[in-house]
């Protein structure tokens, strides 16, 4: 089957006073029908701005190139009317703080049904009861009379339950969720996830999880794609990744996840912080931090190569990795 | 103490970047080179710095006193008294036959000094009065805004006017007129920063670490709140010299035969009908240009100090 | 050193409200009770986990305990001394033994300040008698002890990432050579890869410097692993107390266990096949509380009596605390399986 989403050769950049930084480097990725991929990495992994990029929402100062390929329109060669179309009919993207997205001004019935009413031409009435629907799916209680709350009359879960119900509503193919959960407390964060995992099944939408939390990717997500100073390092399924990971960064960040289970004295972390854009390390990006680099690493660039089972890494070293403190 | 055997225990050490300057950068440095690099607001400001000079430098050019009356241009002013380089009156004479040109220096000089001690006082007295208030909160700070919004809510004209009437008009009681209103708006500013302020972390965790109140103000909360004090103040000193030049437009201000623009300004108006039109363009272009540097600087320093996209 | 152990800190019976406006213009300002009944010790030498979903009171205690924000009653005893009741400027000179770090490592640190005069400003306050050079060389030594370099000293706070804005936050608390540290979300705003560096540090600190730390977050995983014994609060009040192992393998408050099913788990299989335990809801308003035991509306074992009763915090074995009128009977119906 076709992927719904096909990313090739995505850059973003940005151009600062006296420079031009690159965000996302040559990023390239399908995205199956009804699959759920999730983006990890830490801050300055290019795993935001790539798919801010898709949806057109880079800040002034930043550019893309590539393609991005939905079915066989590409996203990037639109102009801004024409992206407008697509914009929460096929691709729909939530973030970490619903509060930014919501209109203050609106109630949430007006809100989700002016989405209806512009891209399925939709009147007034029959949209605001498809909205109404629409929160209850999402898990609103009474949804009638939520839907004539102004959005700061709701908890920070109710909020982000309808950004899910607003972003839903066209049905879209695709739907980005850039930290949904991370503003969120554990009780609510795990509704959320379950939220996201029936509404997946019962739509058949594709779910792009951005978040730097593994423990939120194991439970929801089928493959990930783990990102490091705007390129990806590994590929791969959730439990490819999570039981055999190949690129130390993967391990590393196994590693530095606490887990409720296992109570050890010390965590092993990934020395070091993460890198500067504006000042990428030569070679492999991550070799200052890196337990296993040797000389070729800081050299050259490892390019990302095929492995069994459809992952792939980007990673000179080859062999199993034995993890610990570097004496 | 300190001792050095328990510190090598630790082991995980920051990463350091390879190109670590010795010195920081300052949070005023980067303001300051953001300004140089706004050409509106250092033209103004390069303008501003001429004015001032041109005000400390020209007496020494001058041919005239500004109380001096120069009778061979005496009921004739409009030809005799216009600007010339030969009679010495480079921008003209007023209309009684004393020199434009001494007295247009010495009220630009007095018009940027009413600018600078009433936003000077209101820095002083405002920065202190509105960070208490803001700071210690409750009760106090009910009083002090309380107090404050009275006085704004006195008619100060009025007050002015009686206060310049009753102790006479002299340089002294005007500033004391400009100082006692110029700080409540000041003070009003800077006790909105200070709520916004106090809660921040860096403030709880100076008490944390046992400030008194008074370090927590004068070392946590007020550098913080120069970069606005700042700002205020600079567009404070335009809407100080329009205060002035409002009070001397209403014949209320600097005493005879000392003069401020707006005196100036005042008498120019008043002889434009007869076609000396110098009397009303020189003072006018100075109170101007002052007017528009500092508001160009101020804007510049807004810019500076508080870029959004920090 | 003393084996026995000591309670460094006694918390008792701690209430503290807070008077919001009733949003209108004449309407009567609100009380929201922030923290009520509060009891516990804490032991020298410990690490207490205090963790809560947001509006649980959580930062609240954690600044009651440092007076920070003065409890409307009850008692702060450190070593038997009640805080509480102490002059203003006494408390001030106590504060050498008691100190902070914050969730927001850059928010915490004065923007205007070099990182040497930050770390130096509690020694300014707290130890005048010290001389400039002495002062310069205990935050040449804290910047070491907490990894960083001595040519930072100058540097200002916005030069920093969030891991090593918070390694100063960590020097500043630690120069006064403190006793107690409360640590108010210390890694929630961190990369993972930082949170893990900070948690070491502290563990490393913690030794070196015979700390005792509360250890206050959301995340359950991040308190179990520094942690010895966790506090679990819920509207304001104490559910339960027990040591990390027990609260892991042996939860009573179903509140507890319904966290613990929450936590997200970096296991694909063990995420997969775990269904998380009917936790409905978000957390009520703490304005208006729920009569009887707080946490009933979200609470699946709820039944008639708990909302009459408020349910006391009981002692139980090995000195742990719990307050739910139903644990017997729930543990009897549903037994923990001993570990996930």
């Amino acid at each position: 089957m076709a992927p719904v989403l096909t990313v090739k050769d995505l850059s973003v950049r940005f151009a600062l006073h006296e420079s031009v930084v690159t965000a996302v480097n040559n990023l390239n990725f399908t995205l199956e029908a009804g699959e759920t991929l999730a983006v990890v990495g830490e801050s300055g992994s290019g795993k935001s701005q790539a798919f801010l990029a898709l949806m057109g929402l880079l800040a002034k100062n930043g550019s893309v190139s590539g393609q991005a390929l939905l079915g066989d329109v590409d996203l990037l060669a639109l102009s801004k009317t024409e992206l407008n179309q697509y914009r929460g009919r096929d691709v729909a993207m939530i973030f970490q703080d619903p509060m930014t997205s919501l209109n203050p001004a609106l109630r949430l019935k007006q809100q989700l049904a002016e989405v209806l009413v512009l891209h399925k031409g939709q009147d007034q009435k029959q949209a605001e009861t498809s909205a109404i629907e629409m929160l209850e799916r999402v898990g609103i209680p009474e949804p009638a009379k939520r839907a004539n709350a102004y959005p700061h009359q709701l908890s920070g879960g109710m909020r982000q339950r309808v950004m899910i119900a607003m972003a839903l509503l066209c049905q879209p193919k695709i739907l980005i969720a850039d930290e949904p959960t991370t503003a969120l407390d554990v009780t609510v964060q795990a509704q959320m996830l379950d939220l996201f995992k029936t509404l997946t099944e019962d739509f058949g939408t594709s779910l792009v999880l951005i978040t730097h939390d593994l423990g939120v990717v194991a439970g929801v997500a089928d493959r990930m794609m783990v990102m490091y100073g705007g390129r990806p390092v590994e590929k791969g399924t959730v439990d490819d990744l999570f039981y055999d990971p190949r690129h130390p960064y993967t391990l590393g960040l196994l590693h530095s996840t606490p887990h409720i289970a296992k109570r050890a004295e010390r965590l092993d972390p990934i020395q070091g912080m993460p890198p500067s854009l504006e000042n990428l390390p030569k070679g492999c990006a991550f070799h200052p931090r890196c337990a296993f680099a040797f000389d070729r690493c800081l050299a050259e660039r490892p390019a990302l190569t095929q492995l069994e089972n459809g992952r792939e890494k980007a990673c000179f070293h080859e062999g199993p990795m034995r993890y610990g403190k570097v004496a | 103490m300190l001792a050095d055997n328990r510190i090598k225990t630790v082991t995980s050490v920051a990463a350091a970047p390879a190109d670590v300057p010795a010195k920081g950068r300052s949070l005023w440095r980067d303001a300051g080179r953001r300004f140089m690099a706004n050409k509106a607001a250092m033209t103004s400001l390069i303008v501003l710095i001429g004015v001032v000079l041109f005000t400390i430098i020209g007496p020494f050019f001058a041919k005239w006193s500004i109380e001096k009356v120069d009778w061979s241009v005496v009921g004739n002013v409009l030809t005799a008294g216009a600007p010339s380089f030969e009679t010495g009156h480079y921008f003209g004479t007023d209309e009684v036959g004393r020199d434009l040109y001494s007295r247009v220096i010495q009220g630009t000089q007095i018009s940027l000094l009413v600018g600078l001690v009433g936003s000077a006082i209101a820095v002083v007295v405002g920065t202190i009065y509105g960070a208490v208030a803001g700071y210690f909160g409750g009760r106090l700070d009910s009083a002090m805004m309380r107090l404050v919004d009275i006085i704004y809510s006195i008619p100060y004209m009025f007050i002015l006017i009686l206060l310049l009437i009753v102790f006479g008009r002299s340089f002294i009681m005007l500033f004391v007129g400009i100082g006692l209103i110029s700080w409540l708006g000041m003070s009003r500013v800077v006790r909105g920063q200070t709520l916004t302020l106090k809660n921040r972390e860096f403030v709880e965790a100076a008490i944390a670490t046992g400030s008194k109140p008074r370090d927590v103000i004068f070392r946590h909360i007020v550098p913080n709140l120069l970069g606005i004090v700042a700002i205020y103040a600079t567009l404070l000193v335009p809407e100080m010299i329009l205060l002035e030049s409002f009070i001397s437009f209403l014949g209320l201000g600097v005493q005879e035969p000392n003069t401020s623009l707006g005196a100036l300004i005042s008498e120019g108006a008043q002889t434009m009908q007869y076609g000396t039109y110098w009397q009303l363009a020189f003072p006018l272009v100075f109170f101007i240009t002052i007017l528009f540097t500092f508001f160009f600087v101020g804007d510049g320093l807004r810019d500076a100090l508080d870029p959004k996209d920090r | 050193m003393n084996q026995t152990p000591v309670n460094l800190l006694e918390i008792r019976n701690v209430k503290k409200t807070f008077s919001i406006s009733g949003g209108g213009f004449l309407s009567r300002p609100l009380t929201l009770t922030a923290l009520e009944d509060i009891n516990f010790t804490i032991r020298k030498g410990e690490t207490l986990g205090i963790v809560g979903e947001s509006g649980s009171g959580k930062s609240t205690l954690g600044r009651c305990i440092l007076q920070l924000l003065s409890p409307d009653q009850g008692q702060v005893l450190w070593l038997g001394q009640d805080l509480t009741k102490l002059p203003a400027e006494e408390m001030r000179r106590r504060r050498q033994d008691l100190q902070i770090i914050f969730q927001d490592p850059l928010a915490s640190l004065n923007p205007r300040m070099t990182v040497g005069e930050i770390i130096a400003d509690p020694l300014r306050t707290l130890r005048p008698e010290l001389s400039k050079e002495q002062r310069r060389e205990r935050v040449l030594k804290t910047m070491a002890a907490v990894g960083l370099l001595p040519e930072m000293i100058n540097r200002y706070p916005h030069e920093f990432s969030g891991g090593q804005a918070q390694r100063i936050g960590i020097a500043r608390a630690l120069v006064t050579e403190p006793k107690l540290i409360v640590c108010d979300e210390p890694v929630s705003a961190l990369d993972v890869s930082i949170q893990a560096q900070i948690l070491n540090l502290l563990a490393e600190l913690k030794d070196a410097f015979g700390l005792t730390l509360i250890f206050i977050s959301h995340n359950l995983s991040v308190v179990r692993h520094v942690s010895d014994r966790i506090l679990v609060l819920y509207l304001g009040r104490i559910v339960e107390l027990a040591t990390g192992d027990e609260i892991y393998l042996d939860p009573r408050h179903p509140y507890t266990r319904a966290l613990l099913t929450a936590v997200p788990i970096p296991d694909p299989k063990l995420a997969r096949k775990r269904s998380i335990d009917g936790l409905k809801g978000e957390i009520p308003s703490p304005i208006n509380p729920p009569s009887g035991c707080t946490f009933r509306t979200r609470c699946r074992f709820a039944e008639a009596q708990c909302a009459e009763t408020r349910p006391p915090l009981e002692t139980l074995e090995s000195g742990r605390l719990v307050a739910c009128l139903r644990w017997r009977e729930i543990e009897a119906a549903e037994p923990i399986a001993g570990s996930a």
